[in-house]
């Protein structure tokens, strides 16, 4: 078992391999934001990442089921319409964890990401989208879920 | 030990459906074992993806991801014969590297 200080030479030692061989965009080099991913609304995660505070709008989506019968593996949308988006965000609210997954979408990857994620419960379920020009847009949706995903 | 990460990339003209299984536990910290033990957490934490060498996509994830996680993206531009390679690290430092063709 090594300690937490030898597991994060050894991720940032591979990290910096990985650069090396040019397989990780600057963006991905960043250290994993561990604040960032206790935020459990768009103001807070856009708080935690220096970010403008968050916009309500309809140029942003999320795509998901109404109900879902297993919380283990819920296939969640994010997508946005507003020109040069640079980042996608995925939020479950009332997930222990509930930042999902933080994209940095480059100019070859249309704004359209589906991710399977847990949800320990029903929840509503946020999509944020970042603009190259610093606007932050998000949407939302209400997922119902009948079997849990996280817990024993 | 690693398994191999599925990648299916299907040109339609312009745009590439990327479809992206990967093999791993993603164990969320919550869980507790049969003594009552919480299972520490073990999931990938980073993901990137390239087309021809060249990063096109990265992403930072919790552990709410699901188990063998699945992604799914379009990419713009690509054409048959592209090579999309996908990469991912956990917290734990281990990585994997796979690489699959767009047909």
């Amino acid at each position: 078992m090594s300690t937490r200080r030898e597991m994060l030479q050894q991720g940032a030692a591979l990290a910096g391999l990985m650069a090396g061989l040019g397989l990780l965009p600057g963006a991905a080099q960043a250290a994993w934001n561990a604040a960032a991913f206790d935020a459990d609304s768009p103001g807070e995660l856009a708080r935690v990442l220096g970010l403008a505070a968050p916009v309500e709008s309809r140029e942003v989506t999320v795509q998901g089921p109404e109900v879902a019968e297993n919380g283990t593996a819920v296939s969640v949308g994010c997508t946005s319409t507003a020109p040069g988006v640079r980042r996608l965000m995925l939020l479950v609210e009332k997930n222990p964890n509930p930042v999902c997954a933080i994209y940095e979408v480059g100019e070859l990857v249309e704004p359209s990401i589906t991710l399977r994620v847990k949800m320990a419960e029903s929840s509503l379920v946020y999509a944020v989208a970042v603009t190259g020009d610093g606007r932050v847009l998000f949407a939302r949706k209400d997922i119902k879920v009948t079997a849990g995903g996280c817990g024993g | 030990m690693t398994q191999a990460t599925i990648i299916r990339a299907k040109a339609q003209g312009e745009r590439t459906t990327v479809r992206v299984l990967m093999a791993h536990e993603m164990e969320s910290g919550q869980r507790k074992d049969t003594a009552g033990r919480t299972v520490p957490a073990w999931f990938i934490r980073e993901v990137s993806v390239a087309l021809n060498g060249r990063p096109v996509l990265s992403a930072q994830w919790g552990p709410s991801v699901a188990k063998n996680p699945f992604m799914q993206f379009v990419l713009k531009g690509a054409r048959p014969g592209d090579r999309v390679a996908v990469s991912w690290v956990d917290n734990r430092g281990v990585t994997r590297t796979d690489e699959a063709a767009v047909t």
